[in-house]
């Protein structure tokens, strides 16, 4: 059970870091903010397209705002070599992939919650009763979007071109992610019942379990030399 | 007497460059080893290996009686690291930081050794402040903190003095001095000969990816061996046929 | 070893060409045009093919970067470069040949049928692994290994979620024993074509670091 203990102690790590800073997720809500403000005035939708050009709005401004805060995930590790820290304590490979995915995934989460209601107030949407859905939806993606760009993120804060490389590796990869995502949303929005969006959720979840377990195998080649 | 590092024939390469090109290095337990040699010499790559963040090319390697290969995560509890790089948590304080390190090596009575050693190094009238606002000095001395915590028998010292001010040198040397309790086993390396010189048990010089001298720091004196290092720096590896 | 590569790339060369001659006749002399689409139905016997050889060589690309990640040898990694570069070429090659088929057919262009997006997709991840492994520096051949690891498991995933998010079909093609025949042929064309490349190809890699070794002696 030692795992557990330094799985919570390297997430508290994590949180306790960015509560001082709160650098992280302030710009990732706000970057996610204007990417929704754009949008509407790239498609000028009203709320009647809502569930079709709205759930991708939505979801093309969270996947930006995450690429954003996967980019500065692993920063936090590098300004004073922090993972050589970490790779020198006796911890396995794998336990700190999860540390890292938990601060990631958490972030993402809060950073989702945090835009929804913009989302809601620009569409003019009552999501309260959708609410439980939508995150069922949120969290199903955002784990999945968060273990393949966790993995990634440790790669390209290594690399030079560190911005770019991350989105141009992580991108094509979520595709799976993004149009379930988008299509379970936008269903949900049109208020059909949960069951008919059942296979999106399956796709996800397999998504997520396949990348979960294949990061955690493969993080150690990732950090290591 | 036992060996604290035995090191036969190790070589790495990156791709094409060979970085180190047959090192035969053994330290008896308890000693003090300062590994002179230039920018380039492959010094940070011979600790990067010895601490299991580097996988060798070739060669056999055991620290404290373990093989590098087989023993990874024991022999990584066992020692401690300190580089010109701290690693250590700029939004953190030193307690929280200590706190993290320490629970990640799973110690127990974490509280008290926190603050025995926050006292050695002198910040335990700091110890509730963000590691980002300490000096370049007091950061180094919150890692010797970090690297001394879980008590390790081997501890590999890389360039510790960069960076540092005179005073804050000095005030290094003296903690260095306090490290070598018990049975403790240093290697440090570095490229500054009036700092290394003035302690441990034995010297030795290495250029080029090869070592080319080793002798008892008593049975040297400075001024000949400084000659002999910009001689062995100067004629390179060619100098040991 | 090296003897060995060099003459198994020679025969898959000499065997191409005979069967690329042989195909070719097959596709426009020997069999009929198909009654629905006519004439522009014979790039089905390109079209398929080369689908198939990206296919292929991105599950070499799999394969070679599990073990280049497992046993850490160079020559594991030569082969999952030259295959992906040459997956890449006949992924474009599907790229280019869909479209040209599916104007008479579909009326435009392009359409975001569930077999060209993933087709689509899998160029996206492989120009990536190329990136990645250009720019990762010394990194970039165990990061490549990575993104060909996670990229290939992603395919069946792509395909189903885009299957479920559009469901244009192509008109199904019913196929004549000959044409049965003439895709076979050409398809062993393209696999002997994809042998002999990525010999050559792994061997040029093998020249290139030796060349570089000798120029680092050198100095």
């Amino acid at each position: 059970m030692g795992f557990l203990i330094q799985l919570r102690v390297l997430l508290w790590k994590d949180l306790l870091s960015e509560l001082r800073g709160k650098e992280l997720i302030s710009m990732m809500a706000f970057f996610g903010l204007l990417v929704l403000v754009i949008f509407n005035f790239a498609f000028e939708p009203g709320s009647a397209e809502a569930a079709h050009l709205g759930s991708g709005i939505l979801w093309v401004a969270f996947t930006f705002a995450g690429v954003l805060g996967l980019n500065r995930s692993f920063l936090l590790e590098k300004e004073s070599e922090g993972l050589q820290g970490l790779l020198l304590s006796p911890v396995d490979r794998g336990v700190l992939y999860l540390g890292k995915l938990g601060g990631n995934f958490l972030f993402m989460l809060l950073v989702e919650a945090l835009i929804l209601p913009f989302f809601a107030l620009f569409f003019n949407l009552d999501l309260w009763l959708l609410l439980p859905q939508l995150a069922l939806v949120a969290i199903l993606s955002t784990l999945g979007f968060t273990a393949v760009g966790t993995l990634f993120a440790a790669m390209s804060a290594q690399a030079k071109s560190r911005e770019l490389l991350l989105p141009t590796l992580l991108l094509p990869i979520v595709v799976p992610v993004i149009v379930a995502a988008v299509k379970s949303t936008g269903q949900i929005l049109e208020g059909r019942p949960l069951a008919e969006v059942a296979q999106w959720l399956k796709l996800l979840l397999a998504f997520d379990l396949l990348y979960l377990v294949v990061s955690f195998l493969i993080f150690e080649y990732v950090v290591e030399e | 007497m036992d060996w604290a590092i035995q090191v036969e024939q190790l070589t790495k390469s990156f791709g094409h460059l060979l970085a180190l090109r047959g090192i035969d290095l053994r330290l008896r337990r308890g000693k003090f080893l300062t590994i002179f040699g230039p920018n380039g010499a492959g010094k940070t790559t011979l600790i990067r290996i010895l601490s299991t963040l580097l996988r060798p090319t070739a060669g056999r390697i055991e620290i404290l009686g373990m093989d590098l290969r087989d023993a990874g995560e024991e022999i990584r509890r066992q020692i401690g690291v300190l580089s010109h790089q701290t690693f250590l948590y700029n939004n953190l304080t030193p307690m929280e930081n200590l706190k993290f390190y320490g629970t990640l090596y799973g110690l127990d009575h974490l509280k008290e050794r926190i603050e025995l050693l926050l006292e050695q190094v002198g910040l335990e009238g700091r110890r509730n402040d963000p590691v980002r606002t300490f000096s370049r000095g007091m950061q180094q001395r919150l890692a010797i903190a970090r690297t001394l915590l879980h008590d390790p028998q081997v501890v590999f010292l890389d360039e510790p003095y960069t960076g540092l001010d005179q005073h804050a040198a000095r005030m290094l040397e003296g903690l260095l001095g306090q490290m070598r309790s018990g049975q403790r086993t240093i290697l440090l390396v570095t490229h500054n000969l009036a700092r290394g010189l003035g302690m441990g048990d034995e010297v030795a010089i290495q250029v080029g990816g090869r070592i080319l001298y080793r002798e008892e720091r008593g049975k040297i004196d400075p001024a000949s061996f400084e000659e002999r290092y910009f001689h062995c720096v100067e004629e390179g590896p060619a100098w040991d046929s | 070893m090296n003897k060995l590569s060099d003459l198994v790339s020679r025969i898959s060369a000499a065997l191409a060409s005979v069967f690329t001659f042989v195909a070719l006749y097959a596709i426009f002399i020997v069999v009929p045009p198909e009654q629905k689409m006519g004439i522009i139905q014979k790039i089905f016997y390109f079209h398929v093919p080369a689908a198939w050889i990206s296919f292929l060589s991105f599950g070499v690309v799999f394969v070679a970067s599990i073990l280049y990640l497992w046993k850490q040898e160079e020559r594991y990694d030569q082969l999952a470069h030259a295959s992906g570069e040459i997956g890449l070429v006949f992924c474009t090659l599907v790229l280019i040949t869909g479209p040209i088929w599916g104007r008479p057919v579909w009326g435009v262009w392009w359409t975001w049928d569930s077999r060209l997006t993933t087709t689509l997709v899998l160029w996206l991840i492989y120009v990536a692994y190329l990136m990645v492994r250009a720019y990762g520096g010394n990194r970039g051949p165990r990061y490549g290994a990575v993104l060909g690891i996670v990229g290939f498991l992603d395919v069946p995933i792509v395909y189903f979620s885009i299957r479920w998010w559009r469901t244009i079909h192509p008109p199904p093609v019913t196929l004549a024993p000959s044409m049965v025949v003439t895709l076979l042929i050409s398809l062993v064309a393209f696999t002997l074509l994809y042998l002999c490349l990525l010999l050559q190809r792994v061997a040029q890699e093998r020249m290139k670091d030796e060349i570089d070794w000798l120029k680092r002696q050198e100095r």
